[in-house]
C-alpha cells in the first residue's frame, strides 16, 4: 500500500523576471528516499523552501499526509514533521550546538534546563553515530560535524520528513557513505526522505525514485531501478551529455609556478597556509582538491598577489614574485579567475565593455592622451563578445544582468586574452548549467594545449579528475600528495581531502574529532 | 574621614550618578544592536525621554512617574526606528541619524516654554542595610537612589537573560543569522522591534534621570552628545551588559570632575573641559577595536542588515 506523506500540486513560484517553479507537481511515500533531481536553477530548492514555508507559492495546494495544508513558516512546517538541511546551514556560529538546538525547540518558559537538553542531544548523537559535543561552538566544527548538527536538531524537533538540500556537496567521499547511513537508518525508524541534488552517481546509489525538474518544469517521476545514469543525464539537461570530454596527450614543459614552503594567514589571523610547497608546469593542468577552507582561497590569493605571505617564496617564470603587488604579477603573465565572479571577478554595475577593458584600459591603444578611447574599448569587448559567444542584452547594459554562465565566460575572456604563462581558475564553473560548464572546461583544456600552465582549484572532484593532468590534496594548508591522473583513486583522494592516509584512520577519526 | 578622601568619596558618587545617565542607554542599545539593529538615534531618544520626563514630572510632582513617562516616550520613538529599518528594511544608519535630529528638533520646539524651570522636588537617597556600611565602596555605590539601583538589578538582570535564557539566546541568534533563526521557527521581527523599542525605553530613561535628578531643569540640547558616547560604550562593552558600567561610570567620572572643577573656578578654559569627554570617546574607541580585534570578538554579524525572507 502506498501511504503518501507529501503531495504537492501544480505549485507554481515566480520571482521577479523568472518562474522559478511552473506547475511542478512531487510526491513523497512514507519510508523512501525521494531524490529531487535537476541543474542549478532548475527550481529545486525553491519548490523545497516552498515546502518548508520560507516561500510561499503563488499558485498550488500542498498536502501532508493527505490533508491541504497551508504552510506560512518554517514553524509551521516544524508542527508538519517538516524538517529542511539547507545547503547553506542554518547555524549561529558564534553560539554553541546546544544554543542552537535551543533555537527551535518549541517549548514555551524563560529558564532553560541545559543540562538536560545536553543529555538528550548526546542520546541522539549517539544513537546515530553522529559523534557530536553539545558544547562546543559551531564554527569550531569542520563542515561534515556542522551538517551532523543539523541533521541533530531536526531530528530533535522531531521531523518525520526530512528534505536534505544538496548535503553532499560540501563532504568528502567518505563522509559521503558515513551520511548515507545515517539516512538509511533514518528510513529503518520510519522516516521519508527527499534528497535534493544534481550528482548521478549518487542519486541512483542512494534514491528508491527520481523526479526531475528542468528549468523550473516538471519533466516526470522514475523509478531507480528502471532507469540508467544516461537516461537519467539527458532528462535532466534536455539533450544528449557527453561525460567525458577528450583530451591530448599531456606535454610537461617548463616550470611555470614554483611555490616554496609558503606561510600566510587568513582574514581572522590564523595561519591558514601551513609550508606549502607546488609546482605547477606549462602545459599541463595542476588540480588542486580539498574540502573548502582548507587554504584553497588563500594560496589563490597570494600568489596573484591579493595577499601578503609571511614567509616562503613564490616564482613565476624563475622570477621571484613573493609579496609582489597584483599588478605586477599580472604584468609577469599570470590570469586570475576568482572565486566568486560578482565578487571579485566582475564589477556588476558596470557594462561589459568596461569589464571586459580592466586589464588593459591603462594601455594603448585603449589609454589615449589620458582618456579612455571608448570607440576602441567598444571594439574590444564586442571581439571578445563574438569570439566567445557571450550573450549580452547590449554591450552597455550592467553586467549583473548576464547570467552566471555568460558573466564567467566574459570574466575567462578577459583573463585568457591576455595570453597568460599561469592560470589561476577558482571554481570556474560553480553554479554554471551543464552547456557553461563544458564550455570553461574545453576552454581550460585549450589552454593547457597551447602550453599555459594552468592551477585548477575546485570543490568539484569529478571535474577535478576530468580535465586536471596531476591532483594535489591540499589539507590544513599543506599539500599532502601529489598524483599523476594516470594513478590518482578517487578514494584515495577523498581520504587525504579529510587529512587521513589510510580506511582504518578515517573510521577511527569519525567519533575523534570531537 | 580625611576631607581629601571625603572630596573622592563625593566625587566617586556623583560619578555614579552622572554614569547611570549613560549606563541605561548603553544597556538597551547593547540588546538592540544584539537583536541587529543599529539605532544611531540615541541622543534623539534621550532627549525626548529627557524633556518628556521632565514635563511628566514637574506637573504631576512626582520624579518616579516623570522617569516611567520618559522611557515611554523614548520607546515611543524608538519605534520609527523600528519601523523604517524592520518593516521598510530601510538604511537603519540614515533612520538612526534621522530620530537623533528628529528629537532633537521636537524638543527644541516643545522645550521653549520650560526653559530655565527647575524641578525642585529632591530624589531620595536610601542606605542599602548592610552593603552601604563598607568603606568607600558604601558610601559610593550604596547610597543611592532609587533609579541608580534599578539599573544596577537591571544590568545584572540583562546579562542573566542574555546568556542564561532561551530568550536570550533568540536575541542574540537573530543578530548573528537572521535566516537561521527564521529557520528554525523563531521570530526575525518581532524580536527586532522588542528589543528596539526597548533600547528606545532605556535611552528615554537615562534622558530622564539626567532632567529630573542629575540637572534637575530643563535647557535646549540638554544631553549634549551624551547618546553618541553611549553608541560607543557599547563597543567598550563588548556588547556584554555586565562590562556596561565600567565605560559608564569612567565617563560619569570626567563629567562630575568637570563640573567640580568648573565650580571650583578653575583657570583652566571650560572649552578644553568639555572636549574631555569627546577626546576620551575617542581613545575608548580605538583602544577598544584593537582589543576586539585581538580577542577575535566582532560586532553581532548581521548588525545594521535588513532581512527579508524571500530574498535570493
Amino acid at each position: 500500500m502506498d501511504d503518501i506523506v507529501v503531495s504537492l500540486k501544480n505549485i507554481t513560484k515566480r520571482f521577479p523576471g523568472i518562474v522559478a517553479n511552473d506547475r511542478v507537481n512531487f510526491e513523497l511515500r512514507r519510508g523512501e528516499v525521494h531524490t529531487l533531481l535537476g541543474e542549478n536553477g532548475a527550481g529545486k530548492s525553491t519548490l523545497m523552501n516552498i515546502l518548508d514555508g520560507i516561500y510561499q507559492p503563488d499558485e498550488g495546494e500542498i498536502y501532508i499526509n493527505g490533508k491541504l495544508v497551508e504552510i506560512k513558516n518554517p514553524s509551521d512546517a516544524m508542527r508538519l514533521g517538516i524538517g529542511m538541511i539547507h545547503q547553506h546551514f542554518m547555524l549561529v556560529e558564534t553560539l554553541t550546538v546546544l544554543e542552537n538546538v535551543i533555537l527551535g525547540l518549541a517549548e514555551q518558559g524563560l529558564y532553560i534546563n541545559k543540562k538536560e537538553i545536553s543529555k538528550r542531544i548526546e542520546e541522539v548523537s549517539d544513537r546515530y553515530n553522529l559523534c557530536i559535543n553539545p558544547s562546543t561552538k559551531i564554527w569550531q566544527l569542520s563542515v561534515g560535524e556542522q551538517q551532523r548538527v543539523e541533521i541533530i536538531k531536526t531530528l530533535f524537533r522531531g521531523a518525520q520528513i526530512l528534505i536534505l538540500d544538496e548535503p553532499t556537496a560540501v563532504l568528502t567521499p567518505q563522509e559521503v557513505e558515513v551520511s548515507f547511513e545515517i539516512y538509511k537508518q533514518m528510513i529503518e525508524e520510519g522516516k521519508s526522505i527527499i534528497f535534493i541534488s544534481h550528482k548521478l552517481n549518487e542519486v541512483m546509489d542512494i534514491s528508491d525514485r527520481i523526479t526531475v525538474l528542468r528549468k523550473g518544469k516538471y519533466i516526470g517521476t522514475v523509478d531507480t531501478d528502471k532507469i540508467t545514469e544516461k537516461e537519467l543525464a539527458t532528462m535532466m539537461v534536455g539533450r544528449e551529455v557527453l561525460f567525458r570530454l577528450e583530451r591530448k596527450p599531456h606535454e610537461r614543459k617548463d616550470k611555470v609556478l614554483q611555490v616554496s614552503n609558503l606561510k600566510a594567514l587568513d582574514d581572522k589571523g590564523l595561519l591558514a597556509l601551513n609550508g606549502l610547497n607546488l609546482e605547477v608546469f606549462s602545459g599541463e593542468i595542476y588540480g588542486l582538491a580539498g574540502v573548502a577552507g582548507n587554504g584553497q582561497k588563500i594560496l589563490s590569493e597570494a600568489i596573484a598577489g591579493l595577499r601578503k605571505v609571511i614567509d616562503g617564496k613564490i616564482t613565476i617564470a624563475g622570477k621571484d614574485l613573493t609579496n609582489a603587488s597584483a599588478s605586477e604579477i599580472f604584468a609577469h603573465g599570470v590570469s586570475y579567475i576568482p572565486p566568486d565572479r560578482l565578487k571579485m571577478g566582475l564589477v556588476p554595475n558596470l557594462s561589459s565593455v568596461d569589464n571586459a577593458i580592466l586589464r588593459r584600459y591603462y594601455k594603448p591603444p585603449i589609454y589615449n592622451r589620458h582618456l579612455i578611447n571608448y570607440s576602441e574599448a567598444e571594439r574590444y569587448a564586442k571581439k571578445l563578445i563574438e569570439e566567445y559567444d557571450i550573450m549580452v542584452p547590449r554591450e552597455d547594459a550592467p553586467v549583473k544582468l548576464l547570467s552566471g554562465g555568460n558573466m564567467q565566460k566574459l570574466l575567462l575572456a578577459r583573463e585568457i586574452s591576455e595570453q597568460p604563462k599561469l592560470l589561476i581558475a577558482v571554481h570556474p564553473t560553480r553554479g554554471l548549467d551543464v552547456g557553461a560548464t563544458e564550455f570553461v572546461r574545453r576552454e581550460l583544456l585549450k589552454q593547457r594545449d597551447n602550453g599555459v600552465a594552468v592551477l585548477l582549484i575546485s570543490e568539484d572532484l569529478d571535474e577535478i579528475f576530468m580535465i586536471s593532468d596531476r591532483i594535489g590534496v591540499i589539507y590544513e594548508g599543506q599539500i599532502l600528495d601529489t598524483f599523476d591522473i594516470k594513478e590518482a583513486k578517487i578514494e584515495k583522494v577523498g581520504l587525504l581531502m579529510a587529512g587521513m592516509k589510510s580506511e582504518r584512520e578515517f573510521s577511527e577519526q569519525v567519533c575523534s574529532t570531537v | 574621614m580625611t576631607s581629601q578622601s571625603s572630596i573622592f568619596v563625593t566625587l566617586s558618587s556623583t560619578a555614579v550618578r552622572s554614569g547611570t545617565i549613560l549606563l541605561l542607554p548603553t544597556l538597551g542599545e547593547i540588546f538592540a544592536e544584539r537583536a541587529g539593529i543599529l539605532n544611531l538615534g540615541i541622543e534623539g531618544m534621550m532627549i525626548i525621554g529627557a524633556l518628556f520626563g521632565f514635563i511628566a514630572g514637574f506637573v504631576t510632582k512626582n520624579p518616579y512617574i516623570g522617569f516611567v513617562v520618559g522611557m515611554i516616550a523614548g520607546g515611543l520613538s524608538a519605534l520609527i526606528h523600528a519601523f523604517v529599518s524592520i518593516t521598510l528594511r530601510g538604511n537603519q544608519i540614515v533612520s538612526g541619524l534621522a530620530l537623533t535630529i528628529f528629537g532633537l528638533g521636537i524638543t527644541n520646539f516643545f522645550g521653549q516654554p520650560w526653559i530655565n524651570r527647575k524641578f525642585t522636588i529632591p530624589v531620595k537617597d536610601y542606605a542599602i542595610p548592610g552593603l552601604s556600611k563598607i568603606p568607600y565602596v558604601g558610601q559610593i555605590f550604596f547610597h543611592q537612589d532609587l533609579f541608580v539601583y534599578f539599573s544596577y538589578v537591571l544590568m545584572i538582570a540583562m546579562w542573566f537573560m542574555l546568556f542564561k535564557t532561551k530568550l536570550g539566546v533568540h536575541l542574540r541568534a537573530v543578530g548573528e543569522n537572521a535566516r537561521a533563526s527564521d529557520a528554525m521557527g523563531v521570530n526575525v521581527n518581532r524580536n527586532r522591534y522588542f528589543w528596539t523599542f526597548f533600547g528606545g525605553l532605556l535611552a528615554g530613561g537615562g534622558g530622564a534621570y539626567l532632567t529630573l535628578v542629575y540637572a534637575p531643569f530643563w535647557l535646549d540640547g540638554i544631553t549634549a552628545g551624551r547618546g553618541w558616547i553611549a553608541l560607543a560604550l557599547v563597543i567598550f562593552a563588548m556588547w556584554n551588559p555586565l562590562y556596561a558600567f565600567i565605560g559608564a561610570y569612567l565617563f560619569g567620572g570626567i563629567d562630575a570632575l568637570q563640573f567640580q572643577l568648573q565650580a571650583s573656578g578653575t583657570t583652566i578654559p571650560s572649552s578644553l573641559l568639555n572636549m574631555q569627554p569627546y577626546l576620551l570617546t575617542l581613545i575608548v574607541v580605538v583602544a577598544a577595536t584593537i582589543v576586539l580585534r585581538k580577542r577575535h570578538i566582532g560586532t553581532p554579524r548581521e548588525l545594521g542588515e535588513p532581512y527579508d525572507r524571500e530574498e535570493r
